[in-house]
């Protein structure tokens, strides 16, 4: 992996706790082992906020989901979600590009300000704002068509003319690391590719819209360790020009990709800090718990 | 302590099942379930075997070039064909399909993608169901009452809309039940590339449920194909050449049925054969379709 990415320095980061979850002491006595200088390249002070979620409460009917979040999305940075299942880390992903919308009895109350607009807003052009804001599932989700068919789709929703889609497939496919791999059999069927290949081809067909945001629901969850870190080499290099949520169980995962970080629980947002500092010196006693694997 | 704990003798081979009655009967009803579902599956490919066997060595003598190109001779004399029957029952097939597989189609497609749980969609769902299991005979008279009787005259338009009508609910339930098999990851996938939903149903969606589909017209049409009561009152046969959907016009079952009774023994065997040519029209049909829609190509998706 590219170093410049690597925040935690030289030293081993804190990325072992789970294989030896390190006994932590209590907050005050807390003395780090690992020096934080390496985010410094990485944390970008004006990064400028590219959402600016506030006080997200939602709905499933009668069952609140999440109450009063806020949290702001750092531009060209990669802001991870974790805590424990249905903790509503999904369910906030989720609200960012309205895709909750399609489950009836919903409600969604708040703001996240994208460019002046309030996503939630009932009145805004969903369809408009998810060709800026992108997703990828857990499972990945090839149509069934060609593999140039996958990634032209998005195009063709555009209305983007037939050069310009052999160009933007092409880009797309090169992009996701994809394209050497696929190059001589871009007509052939999709659900041919491997589980790995076909995340990377869901990435390609997300990006080739040249969308502003990526939301990342758990991308490498049903992949195997090599598929997983090929996903995960590629989030870090799609940083450089999208800014992307991603959901994640493995935090790990969330302390190699991310610059920034939340902790779900119960539907709260109980910590949000750069990934270094909240897997470092978590504030709450509840993170503290969770990524030293108390629970969850 | 004065108890004593039995020791349990270890067993040869610890994969081998203790002999115990119980163990017993579990591989005893084991065998007879599987005995059972063997016996009914023999039993029944039997019984269509010979059909398909009785069909064929009745009618194929019978089959000749005449069939498919003379029309039926007056009371059994010999020679003749069953070409108007053969034409008959395309156009009537064709007629039905017309609108029976766009109508039960798009009902499908509301039950699976718009109708979800709601009420409506619920009694949309136990009319489509209870349509299916309505006698045929019915479908028949409805086209009976309200194109027949104010025409005046047997039609094939009238037989056509009966056929269509049995159609709808056939195509609207198997298409509801594939698409409904359409992971809904995909549907997602599709919208959150900024599609709209008819843009997704349309390029995602029902492509991906395509062979289920197809497999539902085909079904549907392979049915109705061989109905014959709603004919009877509808189409109700004719004798000669006729292309002319407000005419009275022919049909394969309904000539077989005709033909079957007939004291004359031509007419009999003309019956055979025509069975026969209705079973091997119905199977072309349903290849045919599937050839040109690729669905061989695409195998289990």
């Amino acid at each position: 992996m590219d170093t410049r990415f690597n925040k935690f320095g030289k030293e081993p980061p804190a990325v072992e706790f789970e294989i030896t979850p390190m006994p932590k002491p209590v907050e005050s006595t807390h003395v780090p082992k690992v020096t934080i200088a390496g985010a410094a390249t990485v944390l970008n002070p004006e990064a400028v906020t590219k959402i600016d979620v506030r006080h997200a409460n939602f709905w499933y009917s009668a069952k609140q989901a999440l109450f009063d979040v806020s949290l702001p999305v750092r531009e060209k940075h990669v802001t991870a979600l974790i805590g424990p299942s249905g903790c509503g880390k999904t369910t906030f992903l989720r609200t960012l590009n309205r895709m909750n919308d399609l489950i009836p009895g919903t409600r969604t109350e708040g703001e996240a300000i994208l460019d002046g607009r309030n996503i939630y807003e009932k009145s805004l052009d969903v369809v408009a704002l998810r060709q800026r804001i992108g997703m990828v599932f857990q499972r990945p989700t090839p149509f069934p068509k060609s593999i140039f068919e996958n990634v032209a789709y998005g195009l063709r929703v555009q209305g983007t003319s037939r050069k310009r889609i052999q160009e933007r497939v092409e880009a797309s496919l090169r992009r996701a690391a994809l394209w050497d791999e696929v190059k001589d059999r871009l007509k052939t069927s999709a659900l041919g590719l491997s589980g790995g290949q076909q995340q990377r081809l869901c990435i390609a067909r997300a990006i080739a819209v040249n969308p502003e945001v990526l939301l990342m629901d758990e991308p490498a969850s049903a992949l195997d360790p090599i598929a997983t870190l090929k996903i995960e080499e590629l989030i870090v290099e799609l940083a450089k020009d999208y800014t992307i949520v991603i959901v994640t169980h493995n935090m790990q995962q969330a302390a190699r990709v991310s610059q920034y970080t939340g902790f779900f629980l119960n539907g709260k947002l109980i910590e949000y800090a750069p990934t270094v500092e909240l897997f470092e010196h978590p504030r709450k006693k509840e993170t503290e718990d969770y990524i030293s694997g108390r629970f969850g | 302590m004065s108890i004593t704990v039995e020791q349990q003798q270890p067993t040869a081979n610890p994969f081998q099942a203790p002999r115990t009655a119980h163990n017993a009967r579990r591989r005893i009803s084991n065998i007879a379930i599987v005995a059972l579902s063997l016996l009914a599956t023999a039993f029944a490919v039997a019984v269509l075997l010979f059909l398909l066997l009785y069909v064929l060595r009745a009618g194929l003598p019978y089959i000749n070039l005449d069939l498919f190109t003379k029309i039926p001779t007056p009371n059994g004399e010999p020679g003749g064909g069953l070409a108007n029957s053969i034409q008959g029952s395309l156009i009537l097939v064709g007629l039905a399909s017309l609108f029976g597989i766009p109508l039960g189609l798009f009902t499908g497609i509301y039950l699976s993608e718009f109708g979800g749980r709601g009420p409506i969609a619920t009694g949309v769902r136990f009319l489509v169901d209870v349509l299916t299991g309505i006698p045929t005979i019915i479908f028949g008279l409805f086209a009976w009452i309200f194109i027949v009787v104010p025409q005046q005259s047997f039609s094939g338009l009238a037989g056509g809309v009966a056929l269509g009508i049995i159609m709808i609910p056939i195509v609207a339930r198997t298409s509801e039940v594939v698409l409904r098999l359409v992971p809904n990851e995909l549907r997602e996938a599709s919208l959150a590339l900024g599609a709209t939903e008819s843009r997704t149903i349309l390029r995602v969606v029902i492509p991906s449920a395509r062979n289920g589909i197809i497999t539902g017209i085909v079904l549907a049409m392979a049915r109705v194909a061989g109905e014959t009561a709603p004919l009877l009152m509808t189409a109700f046969g004719n004798p000669f050449f006729n292309s002319d959907i407000t005419q009275p016009m022919d049909a394969l079952p309904l000539r077989i049925f005709n033909f079957a009774e007939s004291p004359y023994q031509a007419q009999i065997n003309q019956a055979y054969a025509g069975s026969l040519v209705l079973i091997v029209l119905i199977l072309i049909t349903s290849f045919a379709i599937r050839w040109a829609t690729g669905g061989f190509k695409h195998g289990g998706r």
